[in-house]
């Protein structure tokens, strides 16, 4: 292969460092990024390990295709055992990060122990250092990056993050970097806290090879070519992922009131259109042609003057609809506000939500608030409880320990109200009326989300032989249906998981559009990158070969079927209002679990979702853990 | 009258897709720190000025080349380095108002924008247009229509008004 590549282990605890070059075979079987992540979370960990304990392994991980110029190819993926859920731990992150790894030699980082003291690492061509970080303590994630680069005095320095989140050890804080790139999810800034790790900082110069430079370049053109004339691509480009709400709102298809409404009434503020107003321009990740995320800045209020990036569409549901806050400006600075502290704006939103629903129902009061008033669309209340929780302060703490421990701690009836599978929260999407994307959130190997999965093209009601030549079987068009669904779920899992590990952006692959590249481009342009032909028909199994081996890390740790579920909500209370397609909707039982049943077929699982002595050697997974990095 | 490469910072989007094209076009491999067009950002701001060398018409590289290394290219009119001639001694770079030259660290020769012999791979890569290779008047008489929309704006609704 021509990327000679590295991989560099770090105990904070004995500040002992090596590096490794990376085997041909796992490049073979699990590619980069998310992929080798996965083998090394099951190979290096004991099962059952306390998730903030210095035995935890912190894993960042660059695509094997990261810093080709097309297609966002910027991608890390961040991976621990999650302090959130207990099971698998995986955040993937956008930005300038992981290339500037690449360009220091390192693909990968395994860390591992405590550091007595705050510290960051530094790997700067081949040299890695451990630096102290006590003047970093207690910054914001901006403020942490520019003191390291002004410390370094290197401009072009990246930085993987934490902010005081982190530090506090809020159990979905984030890592940051830049103005809003988060691997948001699972709580790896938590992890990163638990090893008072306050950033990781990369520098390189070190030349990137390629197998077939210039065929490479003339390829990407062509990617970049495909990718922006997707008439989604050019929607994205445009107004950035806030572009599906115009859709699902007026759908049905968006969580308001935490569950009790799936369309935000008189939410016009929120369309799209409105970023207008604060927006400056669009701004991109490295390599990427589609630049999805607005530069967004508020010139007058009380917030002013305030510059950020964003906001996604996941932001305006979890600073929106499900609060039942209908301001734009709201939307930004709460947006602001968790990338500074570094939370997750999903899991903070969609805490908070539950909290109002249950200060409605009388199940929290103005004592247990301490007084304030979680009532819905007060957005200073929304202000203050993202601080809160930050700081781990009041009842902030409470919320700051994730849906599993709240519950527990609140009791009376109300995990009843909490939209989340496996202790992660679910994105505002309301997937009652669309089976595929419930089956998804079900049994997403991180908990409720909808970036392990979600076969979004099932929207589009696109012809039915067209489904069958993407999906490989038949798949009904309706998306109410239940036909055919597993199946579709079953698809995005490997591609995602492929994607992942390549290090490109899903949104630039089989996500919101259908002509969108694919296995067939992924496996040119790992052919044309490196030399190494990967058929699509072998990145399919290396695609299931991952989800297993996720799988397998979710078993030792004794999650099972029963944790492939969906909330009781889904079941019992049928959606209230929308158009015909999203109203009255509500997830049959026992269509769900036959989907269930089949979506384990599809993947070589038992009916209790174990894999199979066969498929796990078909897999190559029968000897784990194999220990070979 | 000669092409140009016109950058238009308001339309940078930051994503350095002009840096990875430029070096894997030029070196064959990805290293940005070699490209001959690079991002200057002021992140927290949100800020993206990509720099590059302006094919002055007085080069002040030029003038100030003991070796008479730096010629002018006939077709493109590109300033270019005779990499037989070049002593690496980097007086072009440190005279250069813009940062526009740049050392290559393993050769230790000056390496600076060629405009890829009339087609510059940046301009192919840059999606949202904030790189052009135009005409200069071409480019002139665009940005001049823009700053008078403002004027033709005002006299419709007076006209209107009327």
């Amino acid at each position: 292969m021509v990327q000679k590549r590295k991989i560099a282990y770090i105990n904070l605890t004995t500040k002992k460092l090596s590096q490794k070059a990376m085997p041909k075979k796992i490049r073979t079987m699990y590619i980069g990024g998310r992929g080798i992540d996965m083998y090394m979370l099951y190979n290096h960990l004991k099962p059952k390990i306390d998730p903030l304990s210095p035995q935890n392994v912190l894993l960042v991980g660059a695509g094997l295709l990261g810093g080709i110029p097309c297609l966002g190819s910027g991608r890390c993926d961040i991976a621990a055992k999650s302090p959130l859920t207990g099971a698998v731990g995986d955040s993937n992150i956008g930005g300038f990060f992981a290339p500037e790894l690449r360009f220091t030699g390192f693909d990968h980082l395994a860390i591992t122990g405590k550091a007595e003291k705050p510290v960051y690492l530094l790997v700067k061509n081949d040299e890695i250092e451990i630096k102290e970080a006590s003047h970093l303590w207690g910054k914001d994630t901006f403020e942490t990056q520019t003191i390291i680069r002004k410390d370094q005095d290197d401009e072009n320095i990246k930085s993987l993050v934490i902010g005081v989140a982190g530090e506090n050890l809020v159990k979905f804080a984030n890592i940051l970097t830049g103005m809003k790139n988060s691997a948001g999810r699972t709580g790896m800034g938590c992890v990163m806290g638990s090893k008072n790790l306050k950033a990781i900082a990369a520098r390189g110069t070190t030349p990137l090879e390629f197998a077939h430079p210039d065929r490479l370049l003339e390829y990407c053109r062509q990617m970049n070519d495909m990718i922006t004339s997707t008439r989604w691509s050019k929607a994205q480009s445009r107004w950035g992922t806030m572009i599906i709400y115009s859709n699902t709102n007026t759908t049905g298809l968006i969580r308001t009131r935490n569950f009790q409404l799936n369309r935000l009434e008189e939410g016009q503020d929120l369309e799209p259109e409105n970023i207008d107003r604060y927006s400056i321009g669009t701004s991109g990740c490295y390599g990427c042609a589609v630049h999805c995320r607005h530069r967004y800045v508020l010139r007058e209020g009380p917030h002013a003057p305030l510059y950020g990036e964003g906001p996604e569409y996941t932001s305006l549901g979890a600073f929106g609809t499900m609060i039942d806050c209908r301001k734009m400006e709201t939307i930004l600075v709460a947006n602001h506000l968790v990338n500074k502290y570094g939370v997750d704006t999903l899991e903070t939103g969609g805490l908070i939500a539950w909290a109002m629903e249950l200060y409605e129902k009388g199940i929290l009061n103005d004592k247990m608030t301490d007084g304030l008033k979680l009532e819905w669309g007060n957005e200073e209340a929304l202000y203050e409880m993202i601080t809160n929780i930050a700081h781990r302060k009041g009842f902030g703490n409470t919320l700051a320990d994730g849906f599993k421990k709240a519950i527990a701690k609140i009791g009376n009836g109300s995990e009843y109200y909490a939209i989340q599978v496996k202790g992660m929260s679910n994105l505002h999407s309301d997937e009652r009326p669309t089976p595929s994307f419930a089956l998804g959130i079900a049994t997403s190997t991180r908990g409720a989300d909808h970036l392990r999965s979600r076969p979004a093209i099932d929207m589009y009601g696109l012809p039915e032989d067209l489904l069958e030549e993407v999906y490989g079987g038949p798949v009904a068009s309706e998306y109410n249906s239940y036909y055919g669904k597993p199946r579709m779920v079953w698809w995005q899992e490997r591609l995602y998981a492929v994607t992942d590990s390549i290090g490109l952006c899903k949104f630039q692959t089989v996500f919101c559009s259908v002509h969108a590249p694919q296995w067939k481009e992924f496996s040119k342009l790992i052919q044309l990158a490196t030399g190494v032909e990967i058929s699509e028909t072998q990145l399919m199994e290396i695609g299931e070969r991952i989800y297993t081996i996720e799988r397998l890390f979710n078993l030792r740790e004794g999650f099972s079927r029963k944790d492939d579920n969906l909330p009781e909500r889904y079941f019992k209370e049928p959606t209230p209002i929308g158009l015909p397609v999203a109203k009255n909707k509500k997830i049959d039982r026992e269509k769900f679990s036959k989907m269930l049943d089949e979506y384990y077929k599809l993947h070589g699982w038992g009916n209790d979702g174990i894999p199979t002595a066969g498929t796990l050697k078909k897999l190559g997974l029968d000897k784990e853990p194999s220990n070979l990095i | 009258m000669q092409k140009m490469l016109a950058v238009d910072p308001e339309k940078c989007t930051g994503c350095r897709l002009c840096e990875t094209s430029c070096s894997i076009y030029n070196e064959k491999t990805c290293t940005p720190e070699k490209a001959r067009i690079r991002v200057t950002k002021w992140e927290n701001e949100g800020i993206y000025i990509p720099m590059v060398c302006q094919q002055c018409d007085i080069p002040i590289c030029e003038s100030v080349c003991p070796m008479h290394a730096i010629k002018r290219d006939s077709n493109t009119q590109a300033l270019v380095i005779d990499k037989e001639l070049c002593v690496g001694c980097r007086l072009c770079m440190q005279f250069c108002p813009f940062g526009g030259i740049g050392v290559d660290d393993e050769t230790k020769k000056i390496i600076k924008c060629d405009l890829c012999n009339g087609e510059p791979i940046c301009v192919k890569f840059c999606q949202p247009m904030a790189l052009q290779y135009v005409d200069a008047n071409t480019l002139n008489t665009r940005k001049r229509r823009a700053a008078a929309k403002r004027f033709s704006d005002i006299l419709k609704k007076m006209l209107a008004t009327i």
